[in-house]
């Protein structure tokens, strides 16, 4: 064999492996995102077009009619809203209080500093169904069953946010400016407002991402705390309609797309972002 | 909870119901057999799902390393789009594919059995189709653990793909130098140096797997099909808790899985925490 003949035969190979590797990735793909696309079709097709049988990947004209039979069957719109109330206070309280605590534990020095750290960092590896029923304890004792505030409120301190803000503050807040912006005088909130949050902003924006996607799914929560139809969320309403005989697949194909909708559109605006956010307790 | 777990109490009737019963709740639920068995399905499950989430995503990932940025960038916003929708909406869609007599699955594995080229390798099914995945006993721990491995393979593989982007590059070069070929730098560099992640991505998918709840929960209709295989510890804890109201027993049920996950855990750490932590 030559010397060119061999560079061919290993070129050849070389390419055979690069497409090989193609193929895997985009197959991988299409079984990634199937799902997603079969539910937006099911959302033009009723009953009959689906049991008709066999594999039909086209479009249905029946998405006026699911809409509507999708009003019928629940409250969906009030579902939605009850959804986005949930997760854009749960966010906005628990970026507050995460970056309250971040701060206090990154700058100040007080007594039992550490056992407060290490407790936290203990509790996330608790697993959350274990803390369902002392937290229905709380909620009931406390007069919140059945209220938006026991889904949102315990959630907004969370142990993972506050470390994450405290990584943060360490990283990216310089001892001098602190210490100079006391020297001039400014008050503790001063400078946790117009000087620590400012500079924060990264991983405020990572946490917010990170709190909106978990309010936004939560279910086991919800399903323990609010009975009442109009108080529900969006993952207990479509759950819910698994009990009603004859059900209209095709309306509750369409009312699972736009459930996913919101946070398809938040996740192809920031998904930089939300892939780095959702996966910075990997990289050190 | 401990002070819980020694009463019986229903939640309706209030907090002056609570009457003191000793072991009684640690008894009973020590000698209930669907303890146990949901304890078993658990575990099953967790195995189903978590080995095949890494067995795929590293190899995964090793390819998309070796993708161009931009490519790599859309492959990874295809592969992590299950993870950050809800698990209810992404079982409901599950739900009805594996529909018995509508769903795609069934009508694909329908269609390969009849169409000529493919009727060689799946032509038996034909006699066992449609199939019940999720109404059948024996097929609902493979679908819902497939669900749970489609949820999270992605995660898994972008945390992969984070950790083979911190290696140098100049390791590879000098392997690929010293004539090791793809599979070899793939074994003797990637995966040591990739320990930390490994641990982290097993422990959050242990941690994970041991509480799966919205999975089961929905592709089983809340328990109601394949009432053995299918129900995990953390529906049973909800069954006992909230369709029973007997809270007591749900509480003794909570430490006793608590003392199992800290053993499984205390045992993992000790095992390959060291190394996974990168420590001594």
């Amino acid at each position: 064999m030559t010397h060119a003949q061999a560079t061919f035969i290993v070129n050849l190979y070389h390419k055979a492996g690069k497409g090989i590797r193609n193929v895997i990735l985009l197959l991988f793909v299409l079984i990634t995102i199937f799902p997603f696309i079969w539910s937006a079709i099911l959302a033009t097709h009723d009953r009959t077009t689906m049991f008709s049988g066999g594999i039909d990947f086209n479009i249905g004209d029946k998405l006026t009619q699911n809409y509507q039979d999708l009003l019928k069957i629940m409250d969906f719109w009030s579902g939605m809203a009850n959804s986005f109330s949930i997760a854009f206070v749960g966010t906005a309280v628990s970026l507050v209080f995460c970056s309250m605590a971040g701060y206090a534990l990154a700058t100040f020095k007080f007594k039992g500093k550490n056992a407060i750290f290490g407790i936290m960092i203990a509790s996330m590896m608790i697993p959350p169904v274990l803390t369902l029923i002392p937290y229905y304890m709380v909620i009931s004792t406390l007069g919140l069953a059945n209220t938006h505030l026991a889904v949102w409120l315990p959630f907004t301190i969370n142990p993972f946010g506050i470390f994450l803000i405290r990584q943060y503050v360490v990283a990216s807040v310089p001892k001098d400016l602190l210490e100079a912006s006391k020297l001039d005088g400014a008050s503790e909130l001063r400078i946790y407002w117009n000087i620590v949050l400012p500079l924060l902003r990264p991983g405020l924006a990572t946490l917010a991402i990170v709190q909106f996607v978990f309010l936004w799914n939560n279910f086991l929560q919800p399903l323990v705390v609010l009975n009442s139809p109009d108080k529900m969320v969006i993952t207990q309403m479509l759950r819910s309609v698994q009990g009603v005989p004859n059900t209209p697949w095709g309306a509750v194909m369409l009312g699972t797309t736009i459930s996913i909708l919101p946070l398809i559109a938040l996740y192809m605006f920031a998904s930089r972002q939300m892939i780095s956010g959702l996966t910075s307790g990997a990289v050190k | 909870m401990v002070y819980l777990s020694f009463h019986t109490w229903n939640p309706v009737e209030g907090l002056s119901s609570m009457q003191f019963v000793g072991f009684e709740n640690y008894a009973l639920s020590l000698t209930d057999p669907t303890l146990w068995q949901t304890l078993w399905n658990t575990l099953v499950m967790a195995v189903l799902s978590g080995v095949p989430q890494h067995l795929i995503a590293l190899p995964l990932a090793y390819f998309l390393i070796m993708m161009a940025a931009r490519m790599r960038h859309w492959l990874t916003t295809a592969y992590f789009l299950p993870y950050i929708t809800s698990t209810v909406s992404v079982s409901m869609i599950f739900y009805v594919m594996f529909s018995k007599d509508s769903g795609i699955i069934n009508a694909i594995l329908a269609y390969l059995a009849d169409a000529g080229w493919s009727s060689w390798l799946f032509g038996g099914l034909s006699s066992v189709l449609p199939l019940g995945w999720v109404q059948e006993n024996g097929l609902i721990r493979y679908s819902v653990s497939f669900v749970v491995w489609w949820k999270y393979v992605g995660f898994n593989t972008v945390i992969y793909t984070a950790g083979l982007a911190t290696i140098n590059h100049d390791l590879y070069e000098a392997a690929t130098i010293d004539g090791a070929n793809s599979w070899q730098r793939f074994r003797h560099i990637s995966l040591p140096l990739l320990k930390p992640f490994i641990f982290f991505g097993v422990t959050l998918t242990i941690i994970g797997n041991m509480n799966l709840f919205d999975e089961p929960y929905v592709l089983t209709v809340g328990g109601q099909f394949a009432q053995t295989a299918g129900k995990t510890i953390s529906n049973y804890l909800y069954q006992i808790a909230w369709e029973w109201l007997d809270m007591g027993s749900a509480a003794a049920v909570s430490w006793i899985l608590f003392i199992i996950i800290g053993i499984f855990t205390s045992v993992y750490f000790w095992f390959f925490g060291r190394q996974g932590l990168g420590g001594e």
